[in-house]
């Protein structure tokens, strides 16, 4: 434990754990993307998915902690590490033009804290329901809680959004931690750069044809 | 060729510093940068002003003394550059060039263009060495070395210290310096009994001078004059990732 404590005072240590529980997040993000494409085959199928889900509450709440524990700790740790780098140069320079610097990489510190919200409106739109926000949700109705939720337009627009940054921050993590982890080797490292485009396209893709099925008709509310 | 020049100065630590600018009218083509800088500065010494510091020795792209930034690049445009060796031909006649020192907390300023860099001493002294016999000297080739793993090892070792890497990331880290040195020695036989110990010191003492956290920019590796690759970084996160968790104790043998 001792050597676990010093180990995370560095940021080599911080950046680390991060890189883990920003796996681990990623990991969850393919199977909440696989589980969510239920949506194209019956209706029935993704409510009897919900239920499944449901069945065991010890399940459920462990699989809810374990997330919400990784997303505490990945963000205290982007924290620590931007405070760091913050104070590292006091006077600013006039002119600044690094090269080399994607867009994706300038934007982890603002992408981070918008899917944090996101996420936040997006549990209590979609898992809780909240009334004001959700006015025809019902629990476990998952189709109809879906297709009606991305009938309101600017809610489907904001979903896209939060995705399309979603993407952009897991674009630039995918690269960067094979890096962070020490899994560097000039045999592999030409290949990261299109393996995290395509990781990413993948799951931005998978995520955003829903409420762009919904927003083209090609999915309907259903009855009962 | 013209040049307008808009410089740093600052008389010293405590001075609050402004730009200054020069106009330079007789630039030839093939001065070097700091050729160009020396003829700036006779000008300033006849018109009896101070003339614009800056830090250089081997002129040669070797010693890595030199360097600041050129509009907003560390050692200017040219890629796998110094100062030294960056010539007035790569610039147009009529540029517009703002000159600015290194910008780091670890690297305080001494004047104008001069910052100091011993805090990479102090990283260097605190794991940076092999423990070696001294005596007669050994026969040559005693100890056998991979040519993959010393060519690597060469091309680590080829950093020369400058500084450009921590001056040209947006988090003033300094992690390609650092990992630059822990990979030439851990590619070495010669490296390996040092090599937890080291992954630890260098790591404690560059946090422990200020510098800041890598996010993995690039930028470092875009403007090192040697092109010292980042896989140095991943070598020297590995190393330090085992020297704090798998070292020390048994390691496999008997209980
Ligand atoms: C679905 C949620 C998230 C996932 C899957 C995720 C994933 C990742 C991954 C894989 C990395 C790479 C780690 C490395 O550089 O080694 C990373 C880095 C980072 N994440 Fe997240 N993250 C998530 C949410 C957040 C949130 C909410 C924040 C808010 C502060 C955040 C801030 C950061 C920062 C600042 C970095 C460092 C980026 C860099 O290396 O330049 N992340 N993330
Ligand atoms: S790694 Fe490159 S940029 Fe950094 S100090 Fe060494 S030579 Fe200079
Ligand atoms: S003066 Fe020696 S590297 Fe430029």
């Amino acid at each position: 434990m001792d050597k676990a404590v010093g180990f995370y005072e560095s940021t080599l240590g911080k950046k680390v754990v991060m890189a883990v529980t920003g796996i681990i997040l990623f990991l969850y993000l393919v199977g909440h993307m696989l589980g969510n494409l239920q949506i194209f085959l019956d209706p029935a199928q993704i409510d009897k998915y919900a239920h499944m889900l449901h069945a065991s509450a010890a399940f459920l709440w462990s699989v809810r902690l374990v997330l919400l524990f990784c997303l505490g700790v990945h963000i205290l740790a982007a924290f620590q590490v931007w405070w760091r780098s913050r104070t590292a140069r006091p006077v600013k320079y006039k002119v600044f033009n690094p090269p080399d610097v994607d867009y994706a990489a300038k934007t982890m510190v603002w992408s981070g804290p918008i899917i944090a919200a996101f996420i936040t409106y997006h549990l209590l739109h979609l898992t809780v329901g909240m009334d004001s926000l959700h006015p025809d949700y019902v629990h476990l109705g998952a189709y109809n809680n879906v297709v009606a939720g991305f009938q309101q337009t600017p809610v489907a627009i904001a979903y896209i959004v939060a995705l399309l940054l979603l993407a952009f921050h897991l674009y630039h993590g995918l690269w960067s931690l094979f890096q962070t982890m020490g899994w560097d080797h000039p045999k592999f490292g030409p290949w990261r750069r299109p393996l995290a485009v395509l990781l990413t396209a993948v799951i931005a893709a998978g995520f955003i044809s829903v409420p762009v099925a919904v927003m083209t008709g090609v999915l309907q509310l259903v009855g009962g | 060729m013209k040049l307008t020049l808009e410089i740093w100065r600052q008389k010293d630590a405590n001075d609050k510093g402004h730009f200054e600018t020069y106009e330079l009218d007789n630039v030839r083509s093939h001065m070097s940068f700091l050729e160009m800088l020396d003829v700036l500065n006779q000008e300033l010494i006849e018109k009896g002003e101070e003339p614009v510091a800056f830090d250089h020795d081997c002129r040669e792209a070797i010693c890595g003394t030199c360097g600041f930034v050129i509009n907003g690049v560390a050692h200017g445009h040219m890629k796998r550059n110094t100062v030294c060796q960056l010539h007035m031909r790569t610039f147009n006649d009529g540029d517009h060039l703002v000159l600015e020192p290194w910008r780091a907390k670890a690297f305080p300023l001494v004047r104008d263009l001069i910052v100091d860099r011993s805090a990479f001493e102090r990283i260097q002294r605190a794991g940076g060495y092999i423990s070696a016999r001294t005596g007669s000297a050994p026969d040559a080739n005693s100890i056998l070395i991979p040519k993959e793993q010393a060519e690597a090892a060469l091309d680590f070792a080829e950093c020369i210290g400058c500084g450009a890497c921590v001056a040209s990331c947006p988090n003033g880290a300094a992690m390609l310096f650092v990992g630059a040195r822990i990979a030439h020695l851990g590619f070495l036989p010669q490296g390996q009994p040092e090599r937890v110990e080291r992954a630890k010191a260098m790591v404690a003492a560059m946090e422990q001078e200020g510098f800041g956290a890598c996010t993995n920019y690039t930028s470092c590796e875009a403007t090192c004059p040697k092109g010292v690759s980042i896989v140095g970084i991943a070598k020297m996160n590995k190393d330090y990732f085992n020297a704090k968790l798998f070292s020390g104790g048994n390691l496999g043998g008997k209980e």
